[in-house]
């Protein structure tokens, strides 16, 4: 190995260890708040990439339909709801504007010229697609379920992952997909080209951690978000509803997840199935934090993608076996160093 | 000041709470005019706790809960925050990792959620009552001693500026002059005109402090009135005040 090659498999490393970290963080997030360990966290990540490749390709992605879907489910909820307690005539306007919302995203995606669009533009309908799916998914399989133990909310999760990649398959069909990069520019240091696409990628996952931070440290609604991953029963007392802490926990995994795939998307080629395994690797990482810890978290995930890179060179057959390795003394470490953890309940 | 005695703040009828089959509470009716301090007073398991539980909505319940002009049906915790009801719970429930100071600030989610920026201002106020807190106000939560922890469950109940401030076996587990200070704080809070519910095991103390007063016994009101008279009632005296507790007229003084 010369230096060369090692600043090719660092440069590797940091661009999956980014996102890795982007992972970790919000797998951490939603369960802190809600106990639920966000295995679909994968399917946010190829959705997000196959839906942005669909659009450069001029079709109409046909998550809008998956949209359309679980909207029309929810709004059924919340107008059964409303007839059954006579809530507030409130309610009736969010079901309009729920719905209006779909009809609109319908419409532009199949008035807009797609492929001709800007990027950023594609970028911020794919967004726009992805992230109202993860508080209806709360909303629908996990808020029944809200004091529920977490063995059952983890099968929930299970349940839903495999569904995921099921619709992931009949939405997006079996073909991989890979993105135009966000610019073309290749650079050089040193010796070493780099693609302009990891620095994206470096670039805004630092910058989505750091807003991360800056907003749980100092904004009041974050740390609501932190106080109910502290004291549900306290921050129920203080307004707080763990209803409104789930479906923003999930808003924020589904806008992670679906960055972080549009982010890859023009490195890896993706499939409809990829993301679990992708969202696994920031699952170690998090487990290295112990699911509590953020900065163990995000260091444990560049470790893990940089550790992935390099057993890529020495022993490329082994290489998710090394890295799901990992865990082992981890979490033999993590049992030797805690004392007792007393049950929830 | 007499127009305000006149309205019924909260107005609890018929009120039952049950554990499976087992009924904790049998037909509660219990009344609170705004501006007043009622005390609950019993023995242990008398359903005191419960009582505040379902009132908050903790706890499943059945019969109204008319509160501030509305009427409630087993009604969720966050609805009644956002109408102005308080609980100071018996476990307090701090955010134990956060700051004394974020601990207050969420006091106020639902002001700063309806868009009230006077919060700050609160903060000051409560900070005058309690200087103990805003000498520790970077620290965790959870360092805080017995008293200090009470303290600040009660000063982040007050940051949402409650209507009824709802506080459950508030002197538990404290010094008795912890305790004197508590009961000071109350009887300030009640001449500001909050109005409180105050649950208490420390009967003669709650009795001094109160307007009115119930006595709850098996899940019902065995009896009731002014918190003066009831200090005097011989049977009153004779279950719950004793003279071996004389020395609990000491901690309200």
């Amino acid at each position: 190995m010369n230096i060369q090659i090692a600043t090719l498999l660092g440069q590797d490393g940091l661009t999956n260890g980014a996102i890795y970290a982007l992972l970790a963080l919000s797998i951490l997030l939603v369960f802190t708040v809600t106990r639920i360990l966000l295995i679909p966290l994968g399917e946010f990540v190829t959705f997000g990439a196959l839906t942005m490749a669909a659009m450069q390709m001029g079709k109409a992605p046909n998550i809008e339909w998956l949209l359309l879907g679980l909207v029309l489910i929810d709004c059924a909820l919340d107008l059964y709801q409303y007839l059954k307690h006579r809530a507030e005539p409130k309610k009736l306007k969010v079901i309009a504007l729920k719905l209006s919302y779909v009809v609109i995203m319908i419409g532009l995606l199949n008035q807009l010229p797609l492929s001709e669009i800007p990027m950023a533009l594609q970028v911020v309908l794919t967004l726009c697609l992805i992230v109202p799916i993860g508080p209806i998914m709360y909303r629908l399989f996990f808020q029944p379920l809200a004091e529920a133990p977490a063995l059952v909310l983890l099968i929930v999760s299970i349940a839903l992952h495999v569904a995921m990649v099921g619709i992931g398959l009949l939405l997006f069909g079996p073909e991989g997909a890979r993105t135009e990069p966000f610019s073309d520019s290749n650079f050089r240091l040193g010796s070493v080209m780099l693609k302009s696409q990891t620095l994206w990628v470096i670039l805004v996952s630092i910058f989505l951690i750091v807003t991360l931070f800056i907003a749980f440290e100092r904004t009041l609604y974050g740390k609501a978000l932190r106080a109910t991953a502290v004291n549900r029963m306290g921050a129920r007392l203080q307004g707080i509803s763990p209803v409104f802490a789930g479906k923003a926990t999930f808003a924020l995994a589904a806008f992670i997840g679906s960055a972080s795939g549009i982010l890859i998307a023009p490195i890896t080629t993706l499939y409809y199935d990829s993301g679990f395994i992708i969202s696994l690797k920031g699952f170690v990482g998090a487990i290295i934090g112990g699911l509590v810890s953020y900065p163990i978290a995000a260091i444990g995930a560049v470790a893990v993608g940089m550790i992935e890179a390099f057993s890529m060179f020495w022993a490329s057959n082994y290489k998710e076996i090394i890295v799901f390795t990992l865990i082992i003394p981890f979490l033999i470490w993590r049992s030797m160093n805690s004392h007792s953890v007393e049950d929830e309940e | 000041m007499t127009q305000s005695t006149e309205k019924n703040l909260l107005d609890v009828r018929d009120l039952h709470v049950a554990y499976g089959k087992v009924e904790a509470l049998t037909g509660i009716d219990l009344t609170l005019k705004e501006g007043k301090l009622v005390t609950v007073i019993g023995p242990n398991g008398a359903g005191k706790t419960t009582l505040l539980s379902a009132i908050m909505g903790i706890l499943p319940s059945k019969g109204t809960i008319h509160f501030n002009g509305k009427d409630f049906i087993s009604p969720n915790v966050e609805t009644l925050v956002g109408h102005g009801l308080g609980l100071v719970p018996e476990k307090r429930e701090l955010f134990a990792t956060m700051s004394v100071q974020d601990n207050l600030l969420l006091g106020a989610f639902q002001r700063y959620r309806r868009g009230d920026k006077s919060y700050d201002q609160t903060l000051g106020e409560i900070y005058k009552l309690f200087p103990r807190l805003e000498e520790r106000r970077q620290q965790q939560a959870g360092t805080l001693s017995g008293g200090e922890r009470q303290m600040l469950a009660i000063g982040r109940a007050m940051m949402s500026k409650p209507k009824l401030l709802m506080l459950d076996e508030p002197s538990l587990g404290l010094a008795p002059l912890i305790t004197r200070e508590i009961f000071r704080i109350f009887a300030d809070l009640r001449s500001q005109g909050v109005s409180i519910l105050l649950v208490e095991q420390n009967a003669r103390a709650a009795l001094k402090v109160a307007d009115y007063a119930y006595v709850l016994e098996g899940g019902q009101v065995a009896m009731q009135g002014p918190a003066a008279e009831l200090a005097n009632d011989p049977k009153v005296i004779e279950a719950y005040l004793g003279l071996a507790s004389k020395h609990q007229e000491l901690l309200s003084s």
